[in-house]
Parts: C-alpha cells; structure tokens; sequence
C-alpha cells in the first residue's frame, strides 16, 4: 500500500504507540497515509479505538514476524 | 462536533500510582478531549521539575510482585525502596513504558492543563519555585467549573 509517511513505534508500550501516531499525523495533509509499525499487542485494539474516536481511517491492520502494521488515513 | 472533556484528579504520589493519571490525559488529548488534571496531597510531586525522586515501596503493597517473596520485617529496611524504585524502572524500561517525564512532557505538549490544589501546596509548605512553571493554582470551585462539564471524571 502507498503511504506519505512511516511511524515505527517498534519496543514503545501503551501509551506511547497512540500518542505519537497522533503526533505523527500533526504535519500531514487530509487524505494522506500515515503507516505504522508497532510490536504492542495491545495497539491492535487502540488503533480502531483511536481511528474511531478521531474520524481518522484505519485503512488496513496487519501482522507480520511479530509486528503490527496499521495504515491510517488522515481524515 | 462538540470537544470532549475529561478531569482526573490525581492524588497519589508514588512511581505506580503516578502513571494512570499521565497515561490517560495523553491518550484522551490524542483522542482530541479536552483535559485537566487537578494535583492535590502527594499528586502535588508530580509537579516537580525533578521526577526522579518520585519512588515506589514494596511495604504495605502486598499486591506488588516481586521477584522472591519478601517478609514485612525486610521491607522495612533502609535502602529497600529505592531497591524497588531501582527494579521497577529497569522493567518499565525493559518493556518500552515512558519515564514519567516523558509522559508528562506529552501531556504538556498536548496542551493538557494541570491544576495544582492551593490549600495542599499551602499544607505541605512546597514552594512553588519547585514545581514546572506550567502549573496553575486553583482551589475544589474551580476544579467543579471544569469538572462539571467533563464527559469522563476519574479520581486517581
């Protein structure tokens, strides 16, 4: 999948991974992708919390080798 | 839309209990709410400039797990706390958690507003020069301005 931009939270813990994503998105554009890679379990779930509670998309969850890829929208 | 608001108030002040409160305001201000933290008794230390004497005990915390068991008679002795203090670090560390200064510093950043109790400051005799100079300081009629307004209050 295209993305503008990569966040690798790889290592962060609850609640380091949402907050910087948040932080991530900040200097993008509406409309632009935004990938991130984590290796929180927990994030899977926070993830579709946060892209639910902020209108931001969640485009695509995945997992690979022990990490989590997410791309997000900017909305 | 209209903003959600939440207000913590934050009463403890060791290592623990010290996480909960940062930890949400973050993640609420990510979330895009609007968020307050009124600090009031021992919550008043996590205002300092300094963190790192914000410590953890094992004593009168039986629910704390430790790496071999600990008779009460143990845990009282000199040095065991910052031992604790020392151990819990390395394993928030291990586990890729923030230091409480980080934590904080975000909640700053996302413009979370903190609130520090006048009469507990007054209390305690801090001096205000001790504390970061984003504080505001405010009294329990000024807290239910905000407070009365919020989506989610929790008392910590």
């Amino acid at each position: 999948m295209n993305f503008n931009k990569e966040f690798d939270a790889s290592g962060m813990s609850c609640p380091l991974p949402i907050v910087k994503t948040k932080k991530a998105l900040a200097d993008m554009e509406s409309g632009q992708v935004l990938k991130v890679i984590a290796t929180d379990c927990g994030a899977v779930k926070d993830m579709q919390a946060f892209a639910d509670q902020t209108g931001n998309i969640l485009l695509s969850n995945s997992e690979a080798g022990g990490k989590y890829i997410f791309f997000m929208q900017k909305k | 839309m209209t903003t959600k608001k939440m207000a913590i108030i934050a009463t403890k002040g060791t290592l623990d209990m010290a996480y909960p409160p940062f930890i949400l305001a973050s993640t609420a201000a990510a979330l895009g709410y609007d968020v307050q933290i009124f600090f009031t008794f021992y919550g008043l230390q996590l205002l300092r400039k300094d963190l790192s004497n914000v410590m953890i005990s094992p004593l009168a915390n039986p629910a704390m797990p430790m790496p071999i068991p600990m008779p009460v008679m143990m845990q009282m002795l000199p040095g065991m706390e910052s031992m604790a203090t020392m151990m819990m670090k390395q394993k928030l560390k291990k586990h890729g958690v923030a230091s409480l200064t980080e934590l904080r510093d975000l909640c700053l950043e996302a413009d979370v507003k903190f609130v520090a109790c006048q009469m507990t400051v007054d209390l305690f005799e801090f001096d205000k020069s001790e504390f970061i100079t984003e504080v505001e300081y405010a009294g329990a009629a000024a807290f239910f301005g905000f407070a009365g307004e919020t989506d989610i209050c929790l008392f910590v």
